[in-house]
């Protein structure tokens, strides 16, 4: 296998995860979209990990994963106080702040 | 095999860490907690800044988990603004979150995690360490912005930060991930040695991706967007807490990856940072000069004096001495008294008229004296006007920059002092109004302000005019924080 096979995939992944975060509005799909892209850099760490044999890569894709974890904690619960006080996830809704 | 775990360097980072899980269990189990947990919050952030005057007193530097954890000057400087600034801020938070009826024990547990991310963050010299401190420090920040859960405005604050601080953090962690590839290491002194060869061009693009990731964070132009919404949604001491102690963070993880890791491709990361400066300045002044309510103002105007800071560390590749990475260091310490500061007096005067308009602080030199004289000097302090702090604030950027001489830099300099002066009306303006226009009736309830808010007010003026009539105070500093690197 190459390298280049990775991360080329991982670019795609990435730039699929930048899409959605752009183009979706319903508050779930984004925090989605937002794992894809941690996934993509998940995915770049370990393969140079495995490539340059440094065990380093993998480590911190442990704790990327660990930290999304806690990241869509919170990103779920903000989305769930939205949808109680609006009766909807879609974020174009949140608009009262401007200027 | 075993790692070497020095106590004392760790102090700071444990009595933060042993104050949060008192504070959560307090809040559990004893039944005057409204009182006792904000008195707690605030006796172990002032026991955290003991060690870090212990290790300042030593003077070694302590070098743990295989140089991923450094606990030298630099670091110490950082720990003790930051916990300086956490104390300030609980200070202001008090009465606040007492009126607030809300959940008081977890603010001040959150509040308390996001400084245990930042004193880590000023040690940290590798990658994952500086990703971990910077999610301690804005995961907590998130719920912070939407704590006041039934009012949507609060709602839409939060929800605005976390998409952007997410976003941010995936956009830079690719970048590090393409970092790591090329180094081959995550620790700053493996990617310092890699940047000194010839690295490939993509390199650059690596580091362009990380380091805006940290702009979202420090919220330049054009990553801005976020902060006047959220800044005006979120309850006003945590407005003070993110625009003071969370920005000056991310300038913190700036410096760090920049000094200790990219220093030497400063092709890469030079013209970046130059721009960022350049349209946070010139952005954040023009609109701040239309805004009606004076926390969007403040919002815009921390916007501006992040370009500020970024001027230095656009020049800092030219730069022989450690005169850019001090002027750095000295304007977020003065940045943080005046802005504190002009936070603490809008929370003392919206408190009687309930509301953050700049049309409501009109004729409050003749109804509240006292705060309208402190407005005047931290909005003065922010125009940088002598013999206020803000002028040598000001001084350290231009002495960088002149220290620099390339064009680049002389072009930057005079970008930025033309932004001053633009920046002098909006500040000027709320002083005009408060002084030279009529009051307006207030029929609301007066809720005075509390003995903590006034102390908070006190520290901050007496930093203000203090550095400002001697400034060799906050330069001794930067000296020392920066003497043997």
């Amino acid at each position: 296998m190459e390298l280049n096979q990775f991360l080329i995939l991982s670019a795609f992944i990435f730039a699929v995860g930048v899409y959605g975060v752009l183009a979706r509005r319903n508050g779930v799909l984004v925090l989605m979209s937002v794992e894809l892209m941690l996934n993509a850099v998940n995915l770049n760490l370990i393969a140079f990990s495995a490539f340059n044999q440094n065990i380093n890569g993998q480590i911190f894709a442990l704790f990327i994963i660990a930290v999304a974890a806690a990241e869509v904690g919170v990103g779920l619960a903000i989305i769930l106080l939205i949808y109680r006080n609006l009766r909807s996830p879609d974020l174009d809704q949140v608009e009262q702040l401007k200027g | 095999m075993n790692p070497v775990i020095d106590y004392h360097a760790l102090a700071p980072e444990i009595v933060l860490s042993v104050t949060i899980i008192l504070c959560l269990l307090v809040d559990l189990f004893i039944p005057d907690r409204p009182r006792l947990v904000p008195q707690l919050a605030s006796l172990g952030v002032l026991a955290a800044i003991i060690p870090v005057l212990t290790l300042a007193v030593s003077g070694t530097d302590v070098s743990m988990f295989g140089g991923a954890f450094v606990v030298d000057n630099y670091a110490l400087a950082f720990d003790g603004l930051f916990l300086v600034v956490a104390y300030i801020t609980l200070l202001v938070s008090f009465d606040e979150i007492a009126d607030g009826d809300y959940y008081g024990g977890e603010y001040y547990v959150l509040l308390l995690t996001s400084v245990l991310g930042m004193v880590m963050m000023a040690s940290s010299r590798d990658l994952v360490s500086i990703f971990i401190a910077l999610e301690t420090i804005s995961i907590p920040t998130f719920v912070l912005a939407g704590w006041r859960k039934h009012d949507t405005k609060s709602n839409e604050a939060a929800i605005k930060y976390f998409l952007i601080g997410v976003l941010s953090s995936a956009v830079m962690l690719y970048g590090m991930s393409l970092i790591f590839g090329f180094a081959n290491g995550t620790k700053l002194s493996v990617i310092s040695e890699y940047s000194a060869g010839s690295p490939p061009a993509l390199f650059a693009v690596a580091i362009f991706l990380t380091i805006v990731g940290f702009a979202f964070k420090v919220s330049a132009v054009p990553f801005h967007f976020w902060a006047p919404d959220t800044y005006e949604g979120a309850p006003l001491p945590v407005t003070a807490f993110l625009s003071v102690a969370s920005k000056a963070a991310g300038f913190v993880a700036l410096l760090t990856i920049i000094r200790f890791g990219f220093f030497n491709s400063s092709d890469s990361w030079q013209p970046l940072i130059w721009v960022l400066a350049a349209a946070s300045m010139t952005f954040g002044n023009l609109a701040a000069l239309r805004q009606t309510n004076i926390v969007r103002m403040l919002a815009y105007s921390s916007i501006a004096q992040g370009g500020f800071i970024l001027v230095p560390l656009a020049v800092a590749g030219d730069v022989s001495g450690p005169s850019a990475w001090e002027a750095v260091l000295v304007y977020l310490m003065i940045y943080a008294a005046m802005n504190l500061g002009a936070f603490a007096v809008v929370m003392a005067v919206s408190r009687r008229t309930h509301s953050t308009e700049i049309s409501s602080f009109a004729g409050l030199g003749r109804v509240d004296s006292v705060n309208a004289v402190m407005l005047s000097l931290f909005m003065f302090s922010l125009a940088g006007i002598p013999p206020l702090a803000g002028w040598f604030a000001k001084f350290v950027i231009f002495r960088a920059v002149f220290d620099a001489g390339t064009t680049a830099a002389v072009v930057l300099g005079v970008i930025a002092a033309l932004n001053a002066v633009v920046a002098f009306f909006y500040y000027s303006n709320v002083v005009r109004r408060m002084w030279f226009d009529e009051a307006p009736e207030v029929v609301s309830s007066p809720r005075p302000a509390s003995v903590a808010l006034t102390l908070a007010i006190g520290i901050t003026v007496v930093v203000v005019v203090v550095v400002g009539v001697y400034p060799e105070v906050f330069a001794r500093l930067g000296q020392l924080a920066f003497a043997s690197g």
